[in-house]
């Protein structure tokens, strides 16, 4: 393969919590890809009839896996309030230092309070 | 540059493949589509009573959420092919290690994706 520069030179910049964010968005990005696998394992379980749904249901009391339905609640909350933030920008929206700093405020202001209502509402239902 | 000389730097790696603005766009679009999709999901997650087989079953039997819920595997499928793409393509190197990894990811897609809309359509024909 050519030698060519690579794009994300990430060792020359000085660290900003903004690039916190962006790292995160990748991060939340792949550990959503691997919900994706757990999604459809639920929907065939489901569809297999009340024996396989058992079934996934016996693995899915355990605590891991509600650590696990957790962690992706809040990879989601992350992933989606920044990619709106992405999405205004693709749009030319926001683009300014001040405004991404304030954007980014706003994000983390927002996962917290987003995550912790969405996580007492699933899991008060599953644990009643 | 020659037109033989193009395709020698193409097979060799360098170069444009003249595909990123599409890539970028449909990442995009998917990820706009996602948007209510998501926000559906979660709504009806949060108006179910409980997460038992017969409530679940209930809930998808009907066209509509059926419909909704399909749409969010599939566009869920498709943005994050495209995103883990784009995370393999800067971060794994090699010129095994690469394709290896893209055509494993393809593969995962494809295969979660399509099991998730066909479980969900067997609910819905069921009824």
């Amino acid at each position: 393969m050519a030698h060519r520069p690579l794009s994300p030179h990430l060792f020359i910049y000085r660290f900003a919590y903004t690039m916190a964010l962006s790292i995160l968005h990748r991060i939340t990005g792949l550990a959503l890809a691997a919900g994706l696998i757990v999604l459809a394992i639920w929907l065939m379980a489901l569809a297999g009839g009340p024996d396989s749904y058992a079934r996934f249901q016996q693995f899915a009391g355990s605590w891991l896996f509600a650590v696990l339905i957790a962690l992706w609640v809040i990879a989601f909350v992350l992933h989606f309030c920044n990619g709106i933030r992405h999405l205004f920008w693709d749009a030319g929206m926001g683009l300014e230092r001040p405004q991404a700093r304030r954007s980014a405020a706003i994000v983390v202001v927002l996962v917290v309070l987003l995550s912790l209502l969405l996580l007492y509402g699933l899991f008060s239902k599953v644990y009643p | 540059m020659s037109e033989a000389a193009g395709a020698l730097s193409k097979f060799l790696g360098r170069g444009s493949a003249h595909e990123g603005a599409h890539h970028w766009r449909s990442q995009r679009i998917s990820a706009l589509a996602l948007v209510p999709l998501t926000l559906w999901f979660l709504y009806s997650l949060l108006r179910l009573p409980d997460y038992q087989f017969d409530t679940l079953i209930g809930w998808l039997s009907s066209p509509w959420q059926a419909l909704w819920m399909s749409l969010l595997v599939g566009c869920i499928a498709w943005h994050s092919q495209a995103g883990v793409q784009v995370v393999v393509e800067d971060y794994v190197h090699g010129k095994v290690a690469k394709p290896l990894t893209l055509l494993v990811s393809a593969f995962a897609h494809v295969v979660a994706g399509a099991a998730g809309v066909f479980a969900v359509l067997s609910v819905a024909f069921k009824g």
